[in-house]
């Protein structure tokens, strides 16, 4: 008896030992948003394993991460919630001992306001959210916001919308003329009476799989740039417009945890997704560009000269990073999002 | 004192004590804090601050004007969705027992020996994930699904009728959802029915609607107020029957609830909400328990 204990006892010691052994790496990421090429290629190369697991939306990785007890080692967080991850000191520095490639990623890229010089992280990828447009159906100007805001009687009733508070937001701030995290009352007051007259001609504030689109549940909708040439790719009278008022950027961020148990792991899959190669896979796969110098080579050919991706030079200046707002913009956001959501 | 009664029952009461523990740590325990978090002030993206305040509570019924802060008025939107929900609920409960009740008599008819076999098929359903089943109704109503394809290509109608992202769409598929919820208790109470009473009501020149109404549906009554809690309460918290099938264009509670723990970032407002729509279905609950008290004191008196 006592030795079947023992066993037993061995044999659970083996499996822990195994869950904390050197090759293995965690990385708590976006759904459907880690290339599987790009875990061979990093296993083939170190011989560290890569577990994925998923999240759902940015709040709920900072507040699983909050929580501790997790074991994840890398964290993929977007733009405008990185200084909070920050500063609750949920992330550590990269090591510059084994992130040695920082110097791939775009100029552009490096002086981010919410992380100066890239000292926390580094691009996973980046995009756009714009406006997709049924060219068959509307033919007019797409570079405008008002499609969605202010819709055309072809478009009235077939429009979707993604259901991302931050998004619609800024794109209504921006149709006024207000910066991001405003508390002009007037802009506030103008982007409120126009998101609930806009409301009624939208057909529905969803995800969106990119079918809907393609099938024609939808003639248009404010869409993100990479899903929206998924959508081309199937049916070619779709088009991408990027608002002349103003659209917001968007970029996701690999960061190692500060309590991290696999830290030196994680440190290298940092690195290994800066060379171009690399980064190139996470494009292929996500369809979104990924902010690393020369990585545009090695990607799909159909990425490279994608109209979705490439932003036009003079609407380029249009383009604004997201911003975490105060907790009494966000407040002020939160209130008329429901009331247009009512 | 103490000892005889250590001695007689006492110790039941420390053998009940694993059970007793787990129930109130892993029942009460999540709702304590959920209590709790709604008397305090929401933190820097998401959270709470260790701060006392009732703006979560007053926020659930009251709106202070966006733009004008002396301006208090009733939170018509919260109201919307709380009406909406209730009203949906109600509506997919009246569904689910008008197709339940047939369904049930069905089954409750036929031969013992097969009856095992219908109850089964009953329960299929919940063998597959609810997300498969909502996303398995998207694809028969959307527009080019499986229902307007048919119609046009039988010349039926000429564009497709929109389905999708309607209260409709909601109302569908939460009651393809609970159906089963409803007929299983509708089976249980029609397979003790005294039949006899049926017989006995047609000798007395009963006509079947007669029949129906004063000797089955008394019977089978406790089985429809059980079928319809069990309907009901699931279906006002549901979301991802309207998130999927509504389009997020209209919400739920439960959606309500969700914004504020997410993109809403105001936790003590999301737990309040949390806690009313606890109390709506302990008042439905109540209303229950209180009809089905009625009945026995009518049946003993």
């Amino acid at each position: 008896m006592k030795r079947t204990i023992a066993l037993a006892a061995a044999a659970l010691m083996g499996t822990t030992a195994l869950a904390h052994a050197e090759g293995v790496v965690n990385l708590y990421n976006w759904g459907n948003y880690t290339s599987p090429e790009l875990l061979e290629r990093f296993t083939e190369e170190t011989g560290i394993t890569v577990n994925v697991t998923d999240f759902d939306s940015n709040d709920t990785a900072l507040a699983r991460i909050r929580q501790g007890g997790h074991g994840f080692d890398i964290v993929v967080p977007s733009d405008t919630y990185i200084q909070t991850w920050i500063t609750e000191g949920l992330l550590q520095p990269l090591d510059p001992e084994i992130v040695t490639a920082r110097d791939n990623i775009e100029p552009v890229f490096v002086d981010v306001p919410f992380d100066p010089g890239r000292e926390y992280t580094v691009p996973w990828a980046w995009g756009t959210t714009g406006v997709i447009v049924d060219t068959s159906v509307f033919d007019g100007d797409i570079n405008d916001a008002g499609l969605i805001l202010n819709p055309p009687a072809e478009l009235q009733g077939r429009i979707n919308v993604i259901p991302e508070m931050s998004d619609v937001m800024a794109l209504a701030i921006y149709y006024h003329g207000g910066e991001r995290c405003t508390t002009d009352r007037d802009v506030l007051r103008a982007v409120r009476d126009t998101l609930l007259e806009a409301k009624p001609h939208w057909l529905a504030l969803d995800y969106g799989a990119v079918d809907s689109y393609v099938a024609g549940d939808f003639a248009a909708g404010l869409y993100w740039n990479g899903a929206s040439m998924r959508v081309r790719l199937q049916n070619d009278s779709f088009a991408y417009g990027y608002p002349v008022t103003g659209y917001p950027l968007w970029m996701d961020n690999a960061a190692v945890l500060a309590d991290a148990p696999n830290r030196d792991n994680a440190m290298q899959f940092i690195n290994f997704i800066l060379r171009p190669e690399n980064a190139a896979l996470i494009s292929n796969f996500a369809r979104y560009s990924n902010g690393i110098t020369g990585s545009i080579e090695y990607m799909d050919d159909v990425m490279r000269d994608a109209p979705e991706i490439d932003v036009p030079a003079e609407l380029a200046a249009a383009g604004r990073w997201g911003q975490a707002c105060p907790q009494d913009v966000n407040d002020i956001h939160t209130q008329i999002w429901t009331e247009v959501l009512q | 004192m103490r000892a005889p009664l250590f001695r007689g029952h006492g110790w039941k009461w420390l053998l009940c004590a694993p059970a007793l523990t787990v129930l109130l740590l892993a029942a009460s325990g999540p709702l304590l804090i959920v209590l709790v978090y709604s008397f305090l002030s929401p933190g820097n993206m998401g959270g709470v601050v260790w701060e006392f305040s009732t703006e979560g509570w007053f926020r659930v019924f009251f709106r202070r004007d966006i733009f004008e802060p002396d301006l208090v008025t009733w939170n018509q939107a919260h109201l919307a969705v709380f009406w909406r929900s209730i009203w949906l609920s109600l509506q997919t409960t009246l569904i689910c027992a008008f197709l339940g009740f047939p369904t049930a008599w069905f089954i409750a008819t036929r031969p013992p020996s097969t009856r095992t076999v219908w109850l089964f098929l009953i329960t299929i359903p919940f063998w597959t994930n609810l997300l498969i089943r909502t996303f398995a109704i998207q694809e028969v109503i959307r527009n080019n699904g499986t229902i307007n394809t048919v119609l046009m290509r039988l010349g039926v109608i000429d564009s497709p009728i929109q389905m999708m992202f309607t209260d409709f769409a909601v109302l569908l598929g939460m009651a393809y959802v609970f159906l089963p919820l409803m007929v299983l208790p509708l089976y249980a109470a029609m397979e003790k029915m005294d039949f006899r009473l049926v017989e006995a009501g047609y000798d007395l020149y009963a006509s079947r609607l007669m029949v129906l109404w004063h000797v089955i549906l008394p019977q089978v009554k406790p089985g429809f107020i059980a079928g319809s809690i069990l309907v009901f309460i699931p279906a006002i918290g549901a979301y991802v029957t309207p998130r999927v099938l509504g389009g997020g264009r209209t919400m739920m509670l439960g959606n309500l609830i969700a914004l504020q723990f997410g993109q809403g970032r105001n936790w003590p407002l999301g737990a309040a909400l949390a806690m009313l729509m606890l109390v709506v279905v302990v008042g439905a609950l109540v209303l229950y328990l209180r009809a089905v008290n009625r009945m026995e004191g009518a049946r003993r008196g």
